[in-house]
């Protein structure tokens, strides 16, 4: 090899630091990170109820044959309150939503039901996240479609907005 | 007007930055160039730290009109606190790396006597232009002195956790060491430009490249105990994105001052030389884009501000991209060095240069991987602890071993080496890695960072026996004292690593918990407050054999903004340090408490303030001699 | 615009709010078996925390994190070992949980690197050595 290639060694490693430095200026990052297990089978798990007089929540009533929304919530989450009118209209769309409360404890969860709306139809309290994990999901609030055959067909990361309305619908209506 | 008056400062030294330059640039054409560059070098140092001044006395003030200001300071923040806050945000703290960089020109242009007045004059114009590029950013992209109307009735800088003495001092510090390499980089390219590498340059380089690696080493160990006392979970170091980028120029600033010395003893390592010193303050520049731009998460990160992210990618390009291109285009004709062997001093500073540079190789490569993946296949990934662990591991033992014969050495060659000298520091590491194996198991790699640890304390004297003493220069000395600091810190990271025992536990007052060889009480928990937070404070006694020390962690609770943090009770005793931490009240009354007996561990930082005490001997050592040098030169003239 | 560094939410906990329940069980303790409390701990301190700005959840006070030790130590002490978990999180989560990178294309060039530098600068400094014996 001749001497002269080795003095552009650095200039190449200069225009990769240039290149992937640019990319992420012109790209910021995304920090939410998004679970692999969309397309997989849910993962099995039995939830107790998480308030008194409404439904607990297992894997196998996510394989009924119908999709359901699949809601991750807390009571102490402020994004989840700014959720939950959208998630009552989507319910009055015909949209059957099952909801996971994490780390919380019932009278909390019962409060923030009559506050702010109850669209679920089972709720299950996952207290130490373990649920939660694994589903690989790593917040609150997100939402989860799973199809008739417990496949998990999609996964929305942060609170549902009314324009995330016609994106879910239309998620719904593939996984039926 | 204090405002003005400082930026119409920063405009004039950017003015003069400019003539600087251009001046440089015409160079021998006007003839009798260094009686006009040098005055005008030190005016616009002056002027900048004037401008740097004028910033400090508007934080002083609360002069709530200028928006940095009132961005980040408050009328009732502790004086000290007020000054500090002129650095802790990205305007004041480019305007402090702009002074550094102008203060740092005007002493060259000074102090320097040695250089030709050619390469002085390329030199300063090098500087100059490195000025004048961030003097462009502070006035066009991040003005300090900016008005804001209307004026605010109070600042919002009133953040309780940056009053902390630690993040007063640790980034300047930095920074003097980050921007002291400008000068080497621009010394470097002046000798491009001038085509004269030789010991000259070397010994105009040194004092530079040693004042600020001594300032990096004191800056990188103080942040590491920070780091430990603050984070509350007895780290010290976690190979953050933030941690790389500071590691990174002391890496090759290490390079460069053992590559120097070859320039400056031997006249050797000609091309090599160059490139680490541009390679060092490159570092320093990369360095400080990846903290100020936050495109790496980090637990340090600051927001991404894609605009001003851009500018200073600019300014990077055009520094390092043209010295690396000028480096390519005129090492060519670089005269080679003096020879030497495989085995002599030269050849042992070869293997310490490639070591660490393939440290700072890797370092570089595993910090900025997981951008280079999300660019090319969109995944996210991480490098962390377990690949640069793993890596720089052993290497850095390799590097220690390296040290039990190369300061023995001859330069040139060494047919003889004096092998009965390494003899007893080999044989004190293989007893020690024997004796390790009484304590049970530890990780192979703490095993054998206790062994090379205890031989390079031996070895590391060695270079000294048989000298009179009295008339060892200050250099050796300081040679010495560093390369004891870094078995002493080996030991330390090994002894954290391979005997740190760990309680985690819930108690309720009155319960006694066991931490390694101590007894740990809980005396139980009392409110207590300061000027802006609330606490609760652990009681604990800890006792061993007949010693008994109280501990008193906190978990402290700030209203404003609403925060809460553990303020971990640390106590050291000859033969390491109790570390303990009160966290929250479980139901049914108990408190968790998270307990450490770490053996040893105040060794490694000890192993940092030794490696920086010998640089600055070494420094006062070389800057002595070379006064002595002078003076006799002039009276023998005379 | 704001610069505040984000180490505040670091050094405050997650940027999220807390909720009210307590921690999970081995979140804040030690397994009773010490061998499979040092397994568990290396495996934390190589998990990345998954709210945190780029910590381990070994030395996190999120509370994820702290739900994330007790994954951990739980399933070491049902008897799994340290990779399966690991692999049981990067299955959801992807390689990014890992601060040990997963071997593979992606990453052959992030391992080979040091090999390769230590070769090319060793040639380097060969050569060199060489042509001033030549």
């Amino acid at each position: 090899m001749k001497p002269k290639l080795w003095l552009a060694i650095p200039l190449i490693v200069l225009a990769f630091f240039l290149a992937a430095v640019g990319w992420r200026l012109s790209s910021p990052p995304n920090p939410t990170v998004k679970s692999r297990l969309i397309g997989q089978p849910l993962p099995e798990f039995a939830l107790a109820a998480a308030v008194p007089g409404k439904p607990a929540l297992t894997s196998a009533d996510l394989k009924a044959g119908e999709p359901r929304l699949l809601n991750l919530f807390a009571s102490w989450c402020v994004p989840c309150i700014a959720e939950a009118p959208v998630l009552v209209d989507l319910r009055r769309r015909g949209v059957v939503i099952d909801a996971i409360a994490i780390r919380d404890g019932p009278a909390d969860i019962a409060r923030f039901l009559a506050d702010h709306g109850d669209p679920f139809a089972r709720i299950g309290t996952d207290p130490q996240s373990q649920v939660q994990m694994a589903l690989g999901s790593s917040g609150v609030p997100e939402s989860f479609i799973v199809d008739g055959r417990g496949v998990i067909r999609y996964q929305h990361i942060g609170p549902v907005m009314p324009q995330d309305v016609p994106t879910i619908l239309a998620q719904w209506e593939q996984a039926k | 007007m204090i405002a003005e008056i400082g930026l119409a400062a920063l405009s004039l030294a950017a003015a003069l930055a400019l003539l600087q330059f251009a001046v440089s640039l015409a160079g021998g054409r006007l003839g009798e160039v260094r009686a006009l560059v040098v005055p005008v070098a030190v005016a616009q140092g002056a002027l900048t730290l004037f401008a740097f001044a004028m910033l400090i006395w508007l934080f002083l003030r609360t002069d709530l009109s200028v928006r940095l200001v009132a961005a980040n300071s408050h009328s009732l923040k502790p004086w000290f606190y007020k000054v500090a806050g002129t650095w802790g945000n990205h305007e004041g703290s480019m305007l402090l790396w702009v002074t550094v960089l102008a203060v740092a020109g005007a002493a060259l242009a000074l102090f320097e006597r040695r250089l030709p007045d050619k390469a002085l004059q390329a030199t300063l114009g090098a500087q100059a232009a490195l000025a004048l590029g961030f003097f462009a950013f502070l006035l066009l992209a991040s003005n300090p002195f900016a008005r804001l109307y209307p004026v605010p009735p109070e600042g919002q800088g009133l953040n309780p956790l940056l009053q902390d003495p630690g993040l007063a001092f640790h980034p300047p510090t930095l920074y003097l060491g980050y921007v002291g390499l400008s000068v080497a980089f621009s010394l470097a390219v002046g000798a491009l430009v001038t085509r004269d590498v030789g010991p000259a340059l070397a010994r105009a380089m040194r004092p530079w490249v040693l004042g600020a690696w001594v300032l990096l080493t004191i800056g990188i160990t103080a942040g590491s105990y920070w780091a430990y006392y603050e984070l509350g979970w007895g780290g010290w170091w976690f190979w953050d994105p933030v941690e790389n980028a500071s590691l990174m120029p002391w890496l090759a600033a290490t390079a460069l001052l053992h590559s120097i010395n070859v320039l400056a003893a031997r006249g050797g390592l000609r091309a090599w030389t160059i490139m680490l010193a541009v390679v060092a303050f490159s570092m320093s520049m990369v360095g400080t884009f990846l903290v100020r731009s936050g495109i790496l998460t980090s637990v340090h990160s600051f927001a991404v501000d894609p605009e001003r992210g851009t500018f200073i990618l600019a300014l990077l390009t055009i520094y390092i991209g043209g010295a690396l291109a000028l480096f390519a285009w005129r090492v060519g004709s670089v005269r080679e060095g003096a020879r030497f062997d495989l085995v002599s001093r030269e050849g042992a500073l070869v293997a310490n240069n490639l070591i660490l540079s393939v440290i700072l190789g890797t370092v570089f490569v595993g910090t900025l991987y997981p951008l280079f993946v999300e660019a090319a296949t969109g995944d996210k990934i991480s490098v962390g602890p377990p690949y640069f662990n793993a890596v720089t591991g052993p290497l850095t033992l390799a590097l220690a071993l390296l040290l039990f014969l190369g300061p023995l050495l001859n330069w040139r060659r060494d047919d003889r080496p004096n092998l009965r000298r390494i003899a007893l520091p080999l044989l004190v590491s293989m007893l020690v890695f024997a004796g390790s194996f009484l304590f049970g198991a530890m990780s192979p790699l703490a095993r054998l960072g206790l062994a090379v640890a205890a031989g390079l304390t031996v070895a590391s004297i060695m270079p000294l026996v048989g000298r009179n003493l009295r008339r060892t220069p200050l250099a050796s000395w300081g040679m010495v004292i560093s390369h004891l600091g870094v078995a002493v810190a080996i030991a330390g990271a090994a002894s954290d690593t391979a005997f740190t025992r760990e309680t985690l536990a819930a108690a309720r007052p009155g319960e006694t918990l066991t931490v390694g060889p101590w007894t740990v009480r809980f005396n139980g928990v009392d409110p207590v407050a300061g000027p802006n937070w609330t606490a609760v404070e652990g009681h604990l006694t800890a006792t061993r054999g007949g010693t008994a020390l109280r501990l008193d962690p906190q978990s402290r609770t700030f209203s404003d903004p609403p925060t809460e943090t553990n303020e971990a009770a640390i106590d050291t005793v000859w033969d390491g340090q109790l570390y303990t931490v009160l966290g929250r009240q479980e139901p049914g009354g108990r408190w968790q408490l998270r307990l450490w007996w770490k053996p040893m561990v105040t060794l490694l930082w000890l192993g940092g303030a030794l490696i920086a005490l010998g640089g600055l001997l070494a420094l006062i050592g070389r800057v002595l001699r070379d006064r002595r040098q002078r003076m006799r030169a002039r009276e023998a003239f005379a | 615009m704001k610069l505040l560094p984000l180490l505040l939410l670091a050094l405050a906990g997650p940027a999220l709010a807390d909720s009210a329940q307590p921690p999970a069980p081995y979140a804040y303790r030690q397994l009773e078996d010490a061998r499979q409390e040092a397994r568990a701990r290396a495996l934390m301190e190589e998990l990345r925390c998954l709210v945190c700005q780029g910590q381990s959840i070994a030395d996190s006070d999120a509370e994820l994190a702290g739900d994330m030790r007790h994954l951990v130590r739980t399933r070491i002490k049902a008897g799994e070992s340290p990779s399966q978990v690991r692999d049981w999180l990067v299955q959801r989560y992807g390689s990014w949980v890992s601060y040990a990178p997963v071997l593979g294309p992606e990453t052959l060039l992030l391992y080979a690197a040091p090999l390769l530098l230590l070769l090319g600068g060793g040639l380097l400094a060969a050569r060199r050595l060489q042509r001033r014996r030549g």
